[in-house]
């Protein structure tokens, strides 16, 4: 069976010797890896090599892991099924008629399948813990700040982060020490993942935690996925966790201020692309305008041109403020009320999706109902919190996510809580 | 819908600003998907003015100069160069 994962498996050797040695990872293809081609998903990249490795690249060579190739992801990031990859989509190797969730649907995909040992996706709004839920993977989105994005190729800077996937917690934090630090080449890194021991945090020991439930995230999710997500929490509870209902107001507007910021972003990330010194050419006949515009009219699909215009038009004169300004706001409450709610829990708890992984091309046609679905995981991008996705059950033979949030920096405590899930 | 903060000129004028070239069946399709959409971000007019804590301080490294890619790296994926220069273009 073809679940069309790998954009291409061509091998790079790791160090002979490192904590990762004899562990294959797959990497997402919007991650530069020199001399290997790096397309983003999108036409417009079809054809480009990366002259250099990003950090992340680097350290999981120098760790000795072998990277078994470049995987399969929404075109640019942009989408929560792999569907919108210029390339086709991937399957979900849990049942191939259904979608592996996205963007980095490739990265969990190669992990579900016994592909890959471990794999590097990257989380805008969710895109390390939708596929990782719907694929029945652990995924880890890690504070804003403690992994490079050096060599990430952007999408909406402020939001993103890289973060591991694996089939055990334990497999994606040991991942997550190699990967996190301070970096030189990006100035928004931190120094709390330096010399971090966040596999040691994997001991499933949770008496005395407290646990937040957020009631918000549960209200319009399916109810086979709440069932299977309280008799995880319940099961926490069980080994000696507290629990505790919370409600934020703000999160009602999450995924609005989330769309404005990220489309905003995008439309300025993406204006580099204009066919001259990488990417696409729209040829040399006309004024320039013209023939970039061309290059972009070729190169990009339909959810690129859409994020891109719609950016635009919430950064143009008049509508800035309405927009854009109310978005920053909107943020900023949102990372209040998360600030608000850890002085009193260690963690918070939530479904990671609110639906089952919908079938292949059921859910393209509109959208906003795509963006909905993002209910769940765009606060944390938005808080720049740390967030992992663990496998909760299955519902109907489908996985079900359970997200665990943390505090900024906050690592250890998800995936203590996480690995206790497991047990 | 009648009350779409957005028609098929200010689609198209967004295009022109992003650069980005449309068919008129891409018009047609996004004006009213970014109908849609506009509309559900409206509801941002319901958030109240926040008082932005943020600390931030700059970041700030020694101004030394450093290995980067050569000439030859950095031209690679261009379609075309000349002389050592990428080519584009007209720009008038």
């Amino acid at each position: 069976m073809s679940y069309n994962i790998f954009l291409n498996e061509e091998q790079i050797d790791g160090a002979a010797d490192g904590p990762l040695s004899g562990m294959t990872i797959a990497i997402k293809d919007n991650i530069s890896t020199e001399g290997v081609a790096t397309t983003c998903g999108s036409n417009m990249l079809a054809s480009y090599v990366p002259p250099y490795d990003a950090t992340v690249v680097s350290k999981i060579k120098d760790a000795g892991a072998t990277i078994v190739g470049k995987v399969n992801m929404d075109e640019f990031g942009m989408g929560g099924t792999t569907e919108t990859s210029a390339f086709g989509p991937t399957k979900n190797p849990v049942d191939p008629e259904r979608v592996p969730g996205g963007s980095s649907g490739g990265s969990a995909a190669a992990v579900a399948a016994g592909k890959a040992d471990l794999a590097i996706g990257s989380d805008t709004g969710g895109s390390v813990r939708n596929p990782a839920a719907f694929c029945g993977v652990v995924g880890i989105k890690p504070t804003y700040g403690l992994v490079s994005r050096y060599g990430l190729i952007a999408y909406a800077n402020s939001l993103e982060q890289i973060g591991p996937l694996a089939n055990s917690v334990e497999d994606a934090a040991r991942l997550l020490d190699v990967i996190s630090g301070q970096d030189p080449h990006d100035g928004t890194t931190r120094s709390q993942g330096d010399n971090s021991a966040y596999a040691d945090a994997a001991d499933g020991d949770v008496s005395g935690m407290t646990i937040g439930v957020i009631r918000d995230l549960f209200d319009g999710a399916d109810e086979r996925v709440v069932e299977t997500v309280e008799q995880s929490i319940e099961a926490l509870e069980s080994q000696g966790a507290e629990t505790v209902d919370v409600s934020l107001a703000s999160l009602e507007h999450a995924v609005q201020a989330y769309y404005v910021i990220a489309m905003s972003e995008a439309s300025s990330n993406l204006a580099r692309f204009d066919g001259v010194r990488y990417g696409l050419s729209g040829g040399y006949d006309g004024n320039w305008n013209e023939t970039f515009a061309d290059a972009r009219e070729e190169g990009f699909g339909d959810e690129v041109k859409r994020r891109i215009l719609l950016g635009t038009y919430a950064l143009s004169a008049g509508y800035h403020d309405k927009y854009y300004k109310k978005a920053q706001d909107a943020r900023a409450w949102v990372r209040q009320d998360f600030d608000n709610a850890f002085s009193d829990v260690d963690v918070l708890a939530s479904p990671t999706m609110p639906v089952l992984p919908p079938k292949l091309g059921e859910s393209l046609s509109d959208p906003l109902q795509l963006y909905l679905m993002d209910a769940n995981t765009v606060p944390v991008n938005l808080a720049n919190l740390p967030a992992i996705s663990v496998p909760a059950g299955e519902a109907d033979g489908l996985p079900v996510g359970l997200q665990l949030i943390g505090p900024q920096f906050g690592e250890e405590s998800i995936i203590r809580a996480a690995s206790a899930v497991e047990n | 819908m009648s009350d779409s903060p957005v028609d098929a000129d200010a689609v198209r004028h967004v295009a022109d600003l992003a650069r980005v070239n449309l068919d008129e069946e891409d018009v047609e399709t996004f004006t009213e998907q970014f109908g849609d959409i506009l509309s559900y971000f409206d509801a941002l007019d319901e958030v109240p003015a926040i008082d932005r804590e943020a600390e931030l301080v700059n970041v700030m490294r020694p101004d030394e100069v450093t290995d980067g890619l050569s000439q030859d790296e950095a031209l690679q994926n261009a379609t075309e160069t000349e002389d050592g220069f990428f080519k584009g273009p007209n720009v008038s």
